[in-house]
Protein backbone atom coordinates (compact mmCIF):
# COMPACT_ATOMS: atom_id res chain seq x y z
CA UNK A 1 0.00 0.00 0.00
CA UNK A 2 1.26 3.35 -0.47
CA UNK A 3 1.95 5.91 2.45
CA UNK A 4 0.16 8.75 0.37
CA UNK A 5 -3.31 8.71 -1.22
CA UNK A 6 -2.09 11.33 -4.20
CA UNK A 7 0.70 8.76 -5.35
CA UNK A 8 -2.16 6.25 -6.90
CA UNK A 9 -2.76 7.53 -10.56
CA UNK A 10 -5.81 9.18 -10.07
CA UNK A 11 -6.81 11.79 -12.81
CA UNK A 12 -5.74 15.21 -12.75
CA UNK A 13 -8.77 16.72 -9.97
CA UNK A 14 -9.41 19.74 -12.88
CA UNK A 15 -10.05 17.47 -15.74
CA UNK A 16 -12.09 14.96 -13.58
CA UNK A 17 -14.10 18.02 -12.26
CA UNK A 18 -14.27 19.39 -15.92
CA UNK A 19 -15.90 16.16 -17.24
CA UNK A 20 -17.94 15.78 -13.88
CA UNK A 21 -19.17 19.48 -14.99
CA UNK A 22 -20.22 18.31 -18.14
CA UNK A 23 -21.70 15.38 -17.36
CA UNK A 24 -23.91 17.16 -14.80
CA UNK A 25 -24.85 19.75 -17.71
CA UNK A 26 -25.70 16.72 -19.79
CA UNK A 27 -27.94 15.57 -16.86
CA UNK A 28 -29.56 19.03 -16.39
CA UNK A 29 -30.00 19.40 -20.38
CA UNK A 30 -32.04 15.59 -21.15
CA UNK A 31 -33.71 15.48 -17.49
CA UNK A 32 -34.49 18.73 -15.55
CA UNK A 33 -32.78 17.98 -12.64
CA UNK A 34 -28.74 16.90 -11.09
CA UNK A 35 -27.25 14.22 -10.06
CA UNK A 36 -27.92 12.01 -6.22
CA UNK A 37 -27.40 9.65 -4.00
CA UNK A 38 -28.70 9.84 -0.37
CA UNK A 39 -32.16 10.21 -2.17
CA UNK A 40 -31.61 6.93 -3.87
CA UNK A 41 -30.08 4.95 -0.84
CA UNK A 42 -32.95 6.69 0.70
CA UNK A 43 -35.59 4.99 -1.43
CA UNK A 44 -33.95 1.58 -1.33
CA UNK A 45 -34.39 1.24 2.40
CA UNK A 46 -37.96 2.36 2.27
CA UNK A 47 -38.70 0.06 0.24
CA UNK A 48 -36.75 -2.28 2.55
CA UNK A 49 -38.74 -0.74 5.30
CA UNK A 50 -41.97 -1.25 3.42
CA UNK A 51 -41.53 -4.82 3.00
CA UNK A 52 -40.74 -5.17 6.77
CA UNK A 53 -43.36 -2.82 8.14
CA UNK A 54 -45.95 -1.44 5.77
CA UNK A 55 -48.42 -0.45 8.17
CA UNK A 56 -45.57 1.70 9.79
CA UNK A 57 -44.72 2.92 6.75
CA UNK A 58 -48.17 4.05 5.65
CA UNK A 59 -48.59 6.01 9.29
CA UNK A 60 -45.36 8.07 8.70
CA UNK A 61 -46.07 10.64 6.49
CA UNK A 62 -42.51 11.44 5.49
CA UNK A 63 -42.21 7.16 4.69
CA UNK A 64 -45.61 7.50 3.39
CA UNK A 65 -45.08 10.08 1.02
CA UNK A 66 -42.45 7.60 -0.73
CA UNK A 67 -44.29 4.50 -0.23
CA UNK A 68 -47.53 4.63 0.68
CA UNK A 69 -50.07 1.87 -0.28
CA UNK A 70 -49.69 1.38 -3.39
CA UNK A 71 -46.95 3.65 -4.22
CA UNK A 72 -43.19 1.92 -4.80
CA UNK A 73 -40.64 3.74 -3.62
CA UNK A 74 -38.16 2.37 -6.35
CA UNK A 75 -39.78 3.37 -9.35
CA UNK A 76 -37.88 6.60 -9.35
CA UNK A 77 -34.61 7.98 -11.41
CA UNK A 78 -32.67 8.44 -8.25
CA UNK A 79 -32.51 4.50 -7.51
CA UNK A 80 -31.68 3.60 -10.84
CA UNK A 81 -28.68 6.53 -11.38
CA UNK A 82 -27.37 4.69 -7.78
CA UNK A 83 -26.99 1.56 -9.44
CA UNK A 84 -25.06 3.44 -12.11
CA UNK A 85 -22.67 4.73 -9.46
CA UNK A 86 -22.32 1.39 -8.07
CA UNK A 87 -21.55 -0.27 -11.61
CA UNK A 88 -19.10 2.59 -12.75
CA UNK A 89 -17.19 3.04 -9.54
CA UNK A 90 -16.34 -1.11 -9.88
CA UNK A 91 -15.45 -0.48 -13.34
CA UNK A 92 -13.35 2.26 -13.04
CA UNK A 93 -11.23 0.90 -9.90
CA UNK A 94 -11.39 -2.80 -11.55
CA UNK A 95 -9.49 -1.69 -14.68
CA UNK A 96 -7.10 0.40 -12.42
CA UNK A 97 -6.69 -2.73 -10.03
CA UNK A 98 -8.28 -0.57 -7.34
CA UNK A 99 -11.12 -3.34 -6.62
CA UNK A 100 -9.53 -4.98 -3.57
CA UNK A 101 -10.94 -6.05 0.15
CA UNK A 102 -9.15 -3.46 2.32
CA UNK A 103 -9.37 -0.83 4.64
CA UNK A 104 -8.58 2.65 4.29
CA UNK A 105 -7.29 4.47 7.13
CA UNK A 106 -4.80 7.45 8.94
CA UNK A 107 -1.78 6.05 9.73
CA UNK A 108 -2.25 5.88 13.42
CA UNK A 109 -5.26 4.36 13.79
CA UNK A 110 -6.14 0.17 13.61
CA UNK A 111 -8.54 -0.64 11.24
CA UNK A 112 -11.61 -1.46 13.50
CA UNK A 113 -11.26 1.84 14.90
CA UNK A 114 -11.65 3.17 11.15
CA UNK A 115 -14.64 1.30 10.87
CA UNK A 116 -16.67 2.80 13.86
CA UNK A 117 -15.15 5.85 12.75
CA UNK A 118 -16.80 5.27 9.56
CA UNK A 119 -19.71 4.13 11.01
CA UNK A 120 -20.60 6.98 13.25
CA UNK A 121 -20.04 9.58 10.39
CA UNK A 122 -21.69 7.28 8.13
CA UNK A 123 -24.58 7.69 10.65
CA UNK A 124 -24.47 11.57 10.82
CA UNK A 125 -24.14 11.78 7.41
CA UNK A 126 -27.56 10.34 6.25
CA UNK A 127 -29.43 12.19 9.67
CA UNK A 128 -27.97 15.63 8.13
CA UNK A 129 -28.30 14.84 4.12
CA UNK A 130 -31.89 14.03 4.99
CA UNK A 131 -32.51 17.08 7.42
CA UNK A 132 -30.58 19.00 4.54
CA UNK A 133 -33.04 17.30 1.71
CA UNK A 134 -29.74 16.24 -0.27
CA UNK A 135 -26.22 14.92 0.21
CA UNK A 136 -23.38 16.43 -1.44
CA UNK A 137 -24.63 15.35 -4.92
CA UNK A 138 -28.27 16.46 -4.56
CA UNK A 139 -27.69 19.58 -3.14
CA UNK A 140 -24.13 21.06 -2.95
CA UNK A 141 -22.70 20.20 -6.71
CA UNK A 142 -26.00 20.16 -8.64
CA UNK A 143 -28.18 22.95 -6.63
CA UNK A 144 -24.53 24.97 -6.27
CA UNK A 145 -24.44 24.69 -10.22
CA UNK A 146 -28.01 25.94 -11.04
CA UNK A 147 -27.36 28.85 -8.39
CA UNK A 148 -29.61 27.74 -5.39
CA UNK A 149 -29.20 29.94 -2.66
CA UNK A 150 -29.75 27.42 -0.09
CA UNK A 151 -27.19 25.16 -1.49
CA UNK A 152 -24.43 27.38 -1.53
CA UNK A 153 -25.46 27.92 1.85
CA UNK A 154 -25.85 23.98 2.70
CA UNK A 155 -22.30 24.08 0.81
CA UNK A 156 -20.73 25.86 3.29
CA UNK A 157 -22.30 24.72 5.70
CA UNK A 158 -20.77 21.46 5.06
CA UNK A 159 -17.15 22.65 4.91
CA UNK A 160 -17.45 24.66 7.36
CA UNK A 161 -18.80 21.99 9.97
CA UNK A 162 -15.78 19.39 8.51
CA UNK A 163 -13.11 22.53 9.04
CA UNK A 164 -14.23 23.12 12.53
CA UNK A 165 -14.35 19.17 14.03
CA UNK A 166 -11.16 18.63 11.75
CA UNK A 167 -8.72 19.97 14.22
CA UNK A 168 -9.57 17.61 17.05
CA UNK A 169 -9.99 14.19 15.85
CA UNK A 170 -6.63 14.78 13.40
CA UNK A 171 -5.50 11.57 15.44
CA UNK A 172 -7.76 10.04 13.09
CA UNK A 173 -6.02 11.01 9.44
CA UNK A 174 -2.90 12.98 9.95
CA UNK A 175 0.69 10.97 10.33
CA UNK A 176 2.41 11.86 13.57
CA UNK A 177 3.86 15.25 13.97
CA UNK A 178 1.74 17.28 12.03
CA UNK A 179 -0.66 18.77 13.23
CA UNK B 1 -36.82 23.28 -25.96
CA UNK B 2 -34.82 20.70 -23.21
CA UNK B 3 -35.07 19.74 -20.47
CA UNK B 4 -37.51 16.99 -21.32
CA UNK B 5 -39.85 14.41 -19.64
CA UNK B 6 -37.87 11.55 -20.21
CA UNK B 7 -40.13 8.72 -19.71
CA UNK B 8 -42.74 10.09 -21.49
CA UNK B 9 -40.65 11.10 -24.28
CA UNK B 10 -38.56 7.72 -25.13
CA UNK B 11 -40.67 5.10 -22.36
CA UNK B 12 -40.05 4.07 -19.35
CA UNK B 13 -37.19 1.27 -20.03
CA UNK B 14 -35.16 3.71 -22.17
CA UNK B 15 -35.25 6.28 -19.45
CA UNK B 16 -34.15 3.91 -16.60
CA UNK B 17 -31.06 3.10 -19.11
CA UNK B 18 -30.11 6.85 -19.56
CA UNK B 19 -30.25 7.38 -15.49
CA UNK B 20 -28.10 4.25 -15.14
CA UNK B 21 -25.97 5.50 -17.80
CA UNK B 22 -25.67 9.09 -15.87
CA UNK B 23 -24.82 7.08 -12.82
CA UNK B 24 -22.44 4.88 -14.14
CA UNK B 25 -20.47 7.38 -15.73
CA UNK B 26 -20.76 10.06 -12.34
CA UNK B 27 -19.53 6.59 -10.57
CA UNK B 28 -16.43 6.11 -13.10
CA UNK B 29 -15.52 9.84 -12.83
CA UNK B 30 -14.70 9.43 -9.01
CA UNK B 31 -14.04 6.57 -8.88
CA UNK B 32 -11.19 7.88 -11.53
CA UNK B 33 -10.71 11.07 -9.51
CA UNK B 34 -9.55 8.95 -6.17
CA UNK B 35 -13.03 9.77 -4.54
CA UNK B 36 -13.23 6.01 -3.50
CA UNK B 37 -9.97 6.51 -1.07
CA UNK B 38 -11.19 7.79 2.45
CA UNK B 39 -7.48 9.12 3.05
CA UNK B 40 -7.79 11.55 -0.13
CA UNK B 41 -11.00 13.07 0.90
CA UNK B 42 -10.13 13.46 4.45
CA UNK B 43 -7.04 15.14 3.64
CA UNK B 44 -8.99 18.02 2.13
CA UNK B 45 -9.85 19.30 5.51
CA UNK B 46 -5.87 19.28 6.50
CA UNK B 47 -5.26 21.06 3.79
CA UNK B 48 -2.64 18.40 2.94
CA UNK B 49 -4.50 17.22 -0.89
CA UNK B 50 -7.18 19.71 -2.35
CA UNK B 51 -8.37 17.18 -4.83
CA UNK B 52 -11.89 17.52 -3.42
CA UNK B 53 -12.23 21.52 -3.56
CA UNK B 54 -10.76 20.75 -6.77
CA UNK B 55 -13.19 18.85 -8.61
CA UNK B 56 -16.55 19.82 -7.31
CA UNK B 57 -15.99 23.47 -8.06
CA UNK B 58 -14.45 22.86 -10.93
CA UNK B 59 -17.30 20.46 -11.96
CA UNK B 60 -19.57 22.91 -10.37
CA UNK B 61 -18.57 26.10 -12.65
CA UNK B 62 -18.10 24.06 -15.83
CA UNK B 63 -21.55 22.67 -15.03
CA UNK B 64 -22.99 26.22 -14.17
CA UNK B 65 -21.70 27.71 -17.47
CA UNK B 66 -23.06 25.02 -19.82
CA UNK B 67 -26.06 25.53 -18.20
CA UNK B 68 -26.67 29.69 -18.63
CA UNK B 69 -24.73 29.81 -21.68
CA UNK B 70 -27.35 26.36 -23.32
CA UNK B 71 -30.06 29.01 -21.65
CA UNK B 72 -28.86 32.19 -22.97
CA UNK B 73 -28.67 30.16 -26.73
CA UNK B 74 -32.68 29.03 -25.96
CA UNK B 75 -31.60 25.85 -26.17
CA UNK B 76 -32.81 25.35 -22.48
CA UNK B 77 -35.37 26.59 -20.50
CA UNK B 78 -34.00 27.09 -16.88
CA UNK B 79 -37.51 27.76 -15.37
CA UNK B 80 -38.05 24.27 -15.96
CA UNK B 81 -34.43 23.15 -14.66
CA UNK B 82 -35.02 22.10 -10.73
CA UNK B 83 -33.36 24.48 -8.77
CA UNK B 84 -33.14 22.92 -5.27
CA UNK B 85 -35.53 25.31 -3.20
CA UNK B 86 -33.90 26.89 -0.34
CA UNK B 87 -34.91 25.25 3.25
CA UNK B 88 -32.22 27.87 4.99
CA UNK B 89 -31.96 26.63 8.58
CA UNK B 90 -32.71 22.94 8.22
CA UNK B 91 -30.02 23.42 5.51
CA UNK B 92 -27.37 24.71 7.23
CA UNK B 93 -27.85 22.79 10.36
CA UNK B 94 -28.14 19.57 8.07
CA UNK B 95 -24.76 20.74 6.26
CA UNK B 96 -23.25 21.37 9.68
CA UNK B 97 -23.92 17.63 10.95
CA UNK B 98 -22.70 16.35 7.68
CA UNK B 99 -19.17 18.28 7.98
CA UNK B 100 -19.07 16.46 11.15
CA UNK B 101 -19.60 12.97 9.43
CA UNK B 102 -17.23 13.80 6.57
CA UNK B 103 -14.52 14.44 8.61
CA UNK B 104 -15.03 11.68 11.05
CA UNK B 105 -16.32 9.08 8.49
CA UNK B 106 -14.42 10.03 5.28
CA UNK B 107 -17.12 9.95 3.07
CA UNK B 108 -20.33 11.39 1.89
CA UNK B 109 -23.27 9.48 1.04
CA UNK B 110 -22.22 9.15 -3.27
CA UNK B 111 -18.34 8.67 -2.26
CA UNK B 112 -19.38 6.04 -0.10
CA UNK B 113 -20.82 4.20 -2.82
CA UNK B 114 -18.29 4.35 -4.99
CA UNK B 115 -15.41 3.11 -2.19
CA UNK B 116 -17.91 0.03 -1.29
CA UNK B 117 -18.27 -0.65 -5.10
CA UNK B 118 -14.31 -1.40 -5.08
CA UNK B 119 -14.66 -3.34 -1.89
CA UNK B 120 -13.11 -0.39 0.77
CA UNK B 121 -14.34 -1.75 4.28
CA UNK B 122 -14.71 1.36 5.30
CA UNK B 123 -16.66 2.73 2.75
CA UNK B 124 -19.41 -0.67 3.54
CA UNK B 125 -19.38 0.44 7.31
CA UNK B 126 -19.73 4.04 6.30
CA UNK B 127 -22.60 2.87 4.15
CA UNK B 128 -24.40 1.04 6.82
CA UNK B 129 -24.12 4.22 8.90
CA UNK B 130 -25.88 6.19 6.25
CA UNK B 131 -28.52 3.65 6.49
CA UNK B 132 -28.88 3.78 10.06
CA UNK B 133 -28.71 7.75 9.85
CA UNK B 134 -31.42 8.19 7.08
CA UNK B 135 -33.91 5.29 8.90
CA UNK B 136 -33.32 7.35 12.15
CA UNK B 137 -34.55 10.68 10.35
CA UNK B 138 -37.40 9.32 8.32
CA UNK B 139 -38.69 8.07 12.58
CA UNK B 140 -37.74 11.05 13.89
CA UNK B 141 -38.44 13.66 11.48
CA UNK B 142 -42.25 13.90 12.92
CA UNK B 143 -40.39 15.77 16.23
CA UNK B 144 -39.40 18.40 14.36
CA UNK B 145 -41.39 18.84 11.32
CA UNK B 146 -41.86 22.68 12.22
CA UNK B 147 -38.60 23.26 12.08
CA UNK B 148 -38.08 21.12 9.04
CA UNK B 149 -40.05 23.12 7.07
CA UNK B 150 -39.28 25.89 7.91
CA UNK B 151 -37.36 28.98 6.61
CA UNK B 152 -39.11 27.85 3.72
CA UNK B 153 -37.77 30.43 0.77
CA UNK B 154 -38.85 28.25 -2.18
CA UNK B 155 -36.79 28.54 -5.49
CA UNK B 156 -34.70 31.41 -4.71
CA UNK B 157 -31.14 31.64 -6.51
CA UNK B 158 -28.15 33.66 -5.69
CA UNK B 159 -29.03 35.89 -8.31
CA UNK B 160 -32.43 37.13 -7.02
CA UNK B 161 -30.78 36.65 -3.45
CA UNK B 162 -28.07 39.52 -4.22
CA UNK B 163 -30.05 41.51 -7.48
CA UNK B 164 -27.97 41.08 -9.57
CA UNK B 165 -27.80 39.92 -13.01
CA UNK B 166 -26.87 36.34 -13.78
CA UNK B 167 -24.27 37.03 -16.24
CA UNK B 168 -22.12 38.82 -13.08
CA UNK B 169 -22.73 36.24 -10.27
CA UNK B 170 -21.57 33.35 -13.38
CA UNK B 171 -18.10 35.66 -13.51
CA UNK B 172 -17.42 36.20 -9.90
CA UNK B 173 -18.09 32.42 -9.09
CA UNK B 174 -15.66 31.53 -11.64
CA UNK B 175 -13.28 34.50 -10.66
CA UNK B 176 -13.56 33.21 -7.03
CA UNK B 177 -12.77 29.80 -7.95
CA UNK B 178 -10.18 30.50 -9.57
CA UNK B 179 -8.32 32.63 -7.12
CA UNK B 180 -9.27 29.92 -4.67
CA UNK B 181 -7.39 26.85 -6.50
CA UNK B 182 -4.65 29.38 -6.97
CA UNK B 183 -4.24 30.56 -3.01
CA UNK B 184 -5.00 27.06 -2.22
CA UNK B 185 -2.11 25.59 -3.93
CA UNK B 186 0.28 28.01 -1.87
CA UNK B 187 -0.97 27.55 1.31
CA UNK B 188 -1.16 24.08 1.49
CA UNK B 189 2.86 24.14 -0.23
CA UNK B 190 3.37 26.33 2.94
CA UNK B 191 1.97 24.11 5.34
CA UNK B 192 3.67 20.81 3.61
CA UNK B 193 6.13 22.02 1.72
CA UNK B 194 6.70 21.97 -1.96
CA UNK B 195 7.54 18.36 -2.18
CA UNK B 196 4.08 17.43 -1.12
CA UNK B 197 1.43 15.75 -3.54
CA UNK B 198 0.43 17.87 -6.68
Amino acid sequence: MKSKPGRERYWDPYIAGALLGVLLFVTFFLTGHGLGSSGGVNRILVAIEDMVVPQHVDRTPYLAAMAGAERNPLDHWIVWQVAGILCGGFVSGWLRGRVRLETRHGPRITPQTRWAMAFVGGALMGYGARMARGCTSGQALSGGAVLSAGSWAFMLAVFAGGYLLAWFVRRLWQPAGDS
Amino acid sequence: MAPWELSVELGEIASWLIYLSIGFAFGFILESAGFGDSRLLAAQFYWRDLTVLKVMFTAILVAMVLVFWATALGWLDYDEVWVNPTYLWPGILGGLIMGAGFILGGFCPGTSLVGASTLKLDAIWFVAGTAVGILGFGESVSLFNDFWHSSNLGRLTLQDWLDLPTGMVILGLVAIGILVFWAGDIVRRRIYGSSSDD
